[in-house]
């Protein structure tokens, strides 16, 4: 079946849908494909909050956020990017309010906001109340309440589409093709602007808070077609994963007050971030975690964890203010935080890299910021680069609200001026061969057993702290997988709901993100953010203040360009806390 | 410990009608319904069809129907079921394979209520103001996932498909009670009508059935009262 949409954007997330409503507010015909119903999409598990400026509980300026985010990325973060960030995060947060979001409130009727890791006053000084938070469900209430909007303005959904192809020829974006899973049927889509915005890839790890889903699908797609991939070697590890499990537990439990133990009972991020101590950004607490179980201070009986101590807060901020992760460690490991601290670890959560866009979301294919016409991205998917090596906690919901509003816009207008470019079955062709190998194969390699090995050997290999040894073991071990990930083979072979072969597909592009992610990791001899190597300990702005841009050449071979950083306000500075 | 799995299964290419296979797994305790289903689809039977994705209650793919009680597979864990299980999809909707069914009749009840703020009023510059207590006033339907466990537990969904069901009721809840929605009487005309809430007989399946603990027949109440009190 062929459709036909001005504006089609790829996925439901929060990214997505703030996309596909500021395109449709735009005048745009508007559909989204996604491979999960909405709202069964990951930005519903954030937690914490989205840091605004608003000042509603201290003074506060979007200058201090702007500092505080490119400091946080190790000033690897675009400034032109933090700037319009910073200022429009404050205008999205109130922009959501009106949608109907349920924020907290302050006495006075105002927006509450919470302390979050590495969000600062006064350049640095101390942690401020910046997080504008419902709960600890912030990003289910952003989902519900995108979506809900959604509906309010008849925006068409394609649920449980997954996008296989995004057809590109002579330069331009022409259409999409996914396979229906209701029906295994393939769809061919034909848009004036396609918007992606599907989301991380949390899944090449072992141990992750992302969703079974979350396997970087169009970052794969793009990355075959040879646009580059921008930063990978940047992934953010939470530092409280529920453990062993891997599940999120909200930075907002530190911001509430919550401390960090070691097995001795000592509150650690003392000695690595004396002034903001627990509330250190998420690569710092991630680092001192790991070297303080390696130094033999862990806790349990194989002293692989550490503590999140919430004893001393008052239940009731416990209950009212942090119920669902209370709940996740009482159902989970059976230890009620309101008595005794929760064994933490850290857990792969977030890719600051992904497709590279300019400040409205277009895609761009060099370091010329040359764009491609009609393709756009936005969110987890995209970089732009707004986190630079490291993510601070909350700009993620902001940024997908700030991002997707643009790339909706741009998008938007784009497809005004634009015509329809032809299509025709053959653009099919590339999917239905890859599907019918995938189904039609007698091999011998499993789905499930490769998976599990790419997740256990990047976990080894290439997550907290790398070495360029343990990098090219793993290049050597992606290269083997890749090799033996031709000769999978699925029993099902049916057409409804093959979710076995969507598994195969998700794989597939697991094991690209991951080349590309160890590839750029192995390449940047520096340590910066959320990349530490640990036989290049520095930082090194002489050599590496620059952006990677990682391109495929063929399985195992990876080429780079690079973009420089875009400097502004701040000046890079060490980076302590 | 070894745990046997009944799983209700059905492939609309090959079989008439659903019927049950079982499974032997090798389970812990603390694993959850969900892992098991990925140990039978990992490395027993890859045909076994079902939803998913965050894995830990917050999304509302996985509801089903677990030991005869309507439950998240990610959020049930063996401990508390012992060592035979049945899984069977959620009752009530059209089964499309195995543990997966139509969701459209669900979500379309859902669009029903219109499940989103009513107020043409001009916005001020900055957020509306809200007091505590008036936030609080609808918190419990804010935490809805929209997984269906309490519409699909529900006796009267399962004889009567047009009924709009508890979680269309909880949706309209939470804005019939935000002190910033305008849209009441719009939303009456679904909730008073025919299929609205006057064919809740409060039997309590959706309260029990509710992974995320809203006080679903409590909410249903309030809701028939506000229209009873608007009549007057």
């Amino acid at each position: 079946m062929a459709h036909r949409h001005e504006v089609i954007v790829v996925g439901a997330g929060g990214a997505g849908l703030a996309t596909a409503l500021y395109a449709a507010r735009e005048g745009a015909d508007v559909a989204v494909v996604s491979k999960l119903y909405p709202t069964r999409s990951h930005t519903g598990a954030a937690q914490g909050g989205i840091g605004a400026a608003l000042g509603n509980v201290e003074e506060d300026h979007w200058e201090w956020h702007m500092f505080d985010t490119v400091k946080g990325g190790d000033y690897l973060t675009d400034q032109d990017a933090a700037e319009v960030f910073a200022k429009e995060v404050i205008e999205a947060v109130i922009e959501l309010e009106h949608m109907g979001l349920p924020f907290d409130r302050l006495p006075n009727g105002k927006i509450a906001q919470r302390r979050f890791g590495g969000h600062t006053k006064d350049w640095g000084k101390a942690p401020v109340h910046r997080a504008a938070h419902a709960a600890d469900r912030t990003g289910h209430m952003i989902l519900q309440t995108l979506y809900q909007q959604c509906v309010k303005h008849n925006i068409t959904f394609y649920n449980e589409f997954h996008v296989t192809d995004v057809i590109l020829e002579d330069g331009v974006a022409k259409g999409l093709v996914a396979l229906e899973l209701a029906t295994g049927e393939l769809h061919l889509f034909q848009a004036k602007a396609i918007v992606i915005a599907s989301g991380g890839f949390g899944r090449i790890y072992k141990v992750t808070s992302n969703a079974y889903t979350l396997t970087g699908d169009l970052q794969a797609i793009l990355y075959r077609k040879g646009l580059p991939l921008e930063d990978m070697e940047f992934y953010q590890f939470h530092p409280t994963g529920l453990y062993p499990l891997g599940i999120l537990l909200t930075e907002g439990a530190r911001g509430e007050g919550g401390i960090l133990r070691n097995a001795l009972g000592e509150r650690f991020m003392e000695r690595y971030a004396p002034t903001i101590k627990d509330l250190a950004p998420r690569d710092l607490v991630s680092r001192a975690m790991y070297l303080e179980v390696r130094e033999g201070r862990g806790c349990g009986p194989k002293k692989d964890h550490v503590l999140l101590d919430l004893t001393h807060l008052p239940p009731e901020v416990i209950e009212k203010k942090l119920p669902d992760i209370t709940e996740f460690s009482r159902i989970y490991l059976g230890v009620d935080p309101l008595k005794e601290p929760v064994p933490v670890m850290p857990t792969a959560h977030y890719a600051m890299g992904g497709i590279p866009t300019t400040l409205w979301g277009q895609v761009i294919k060099g370091e010329k910021n040359t764009v491609v016409p009609g393709l756009y991205a936005a969110g987890e998917a995209a970089c732009v680069s707004l986190h630079g090596a490291n993510r601070l906690g909350t700009n993620s919901l902001g940024d997908l609200v700030v991002f997707g509003r643009r790339a909706g816009i741009h998008a938007a207008r784009f497809a005004k001026d634009a015509d329809y470019h032809e299509l025709t079955e053959a653009h099919l062709g590339e999917s239905r061969e890859r599907i019918e190998r995938i189904k039609n194969s007698t091999g011998k390699e499993k789905v499930a057993a490769l998976r599990a090995e790419l997740q256990q050997s990047m976990m080894d290999h290439a997550s907290v702290f790398r070495t360029g040894e343990l990098l090219k073991k793993q290049v050597e071990i992606l290269k083997e997988l890749m090799d033996r990930y031709k000769r999978i083979s699925i029993d099902d072979k049916g057409d409804a709901y093959n979710t076995e072969l969507v598994e195969a597909l998700e794989l597939g592009y697991l094991l690209e993100v991951s080349e590309a992610l160890v590839h750029s990791a192995l390449n940047r001899t520096e340590s910066r953010g959320a990349h530490a190597r640990e036989d290049y300990p520095e930082r090194d702005d002489q050599n590496w203040l620059k952006h990677t841009l990682a391109y495929k050449v063929e399985d195992g071979k990876v080429a780079f360009r690079y973009k420089p950083v875009v400097l502004g306000r701040f000046e890079p500075k060490a980076r302590t806390y | 410990m070894q745990v046997t799995l009944k799983i209700l299964r059905f492939d609309p290419q090959k079989d008439q009608r659903p019927h049950w296979e079982t499974y032997q797994v090798e389970a812990e305790p603390w694993d959850r319904v969900l892992d098991l289903l990925h140990k039978v689809k990992w490395d027993q039977d890859g045909t076994l069809a079902f939803r998913r994705s965050c894995g830990h209650g917050i999304c509302g793919s996985d509801a089903m129907l677990i030991n005869g009680k309507n439950r998240l597979a990610c959020k049930t864990l063996v401990k508390d079921l012992g060592s035979v299980i049945t899984v069977e999809p959620i009752r009530g909707l059209p089964v499309e394979k195995d543990l997966i069914v139509d969701m459209e009749p669900f979500f379309a009840a859902y669009r029903a209520v219109k499940p989103y703020l009513i107020n043409d009023e001009p916005p001020p510059q900055r957020e509306r103001l809200q007091s505590p207590e008036e936030r609080e006033r609808f918190d419990q339907g804010t935490k809805c996932i929209l997984c269906a466990s309490c519409t699909t537990s529900c006796p009267v969904f399962w004889v009567n498909g047009t009924y709009i069901g508890p979680a269309a009721i909880v949706q309209a809840h939470r804005f019939l009670f935000d002190s910033r929605d305008r849209g009441k009487r719009e939303r009456f005309k679904a909730l008073g009508s025919g299929s609205g809430v006057w064919r809740c007989r409060t039997a309590y399946n959706c309260t029990e059935a509710c992974p995320r603990e809203i006080p679903v027949t409590q909410l249903i109440e309030e809701v028939k009262r506000a229209i009873l009190m608007d009549r007057f």
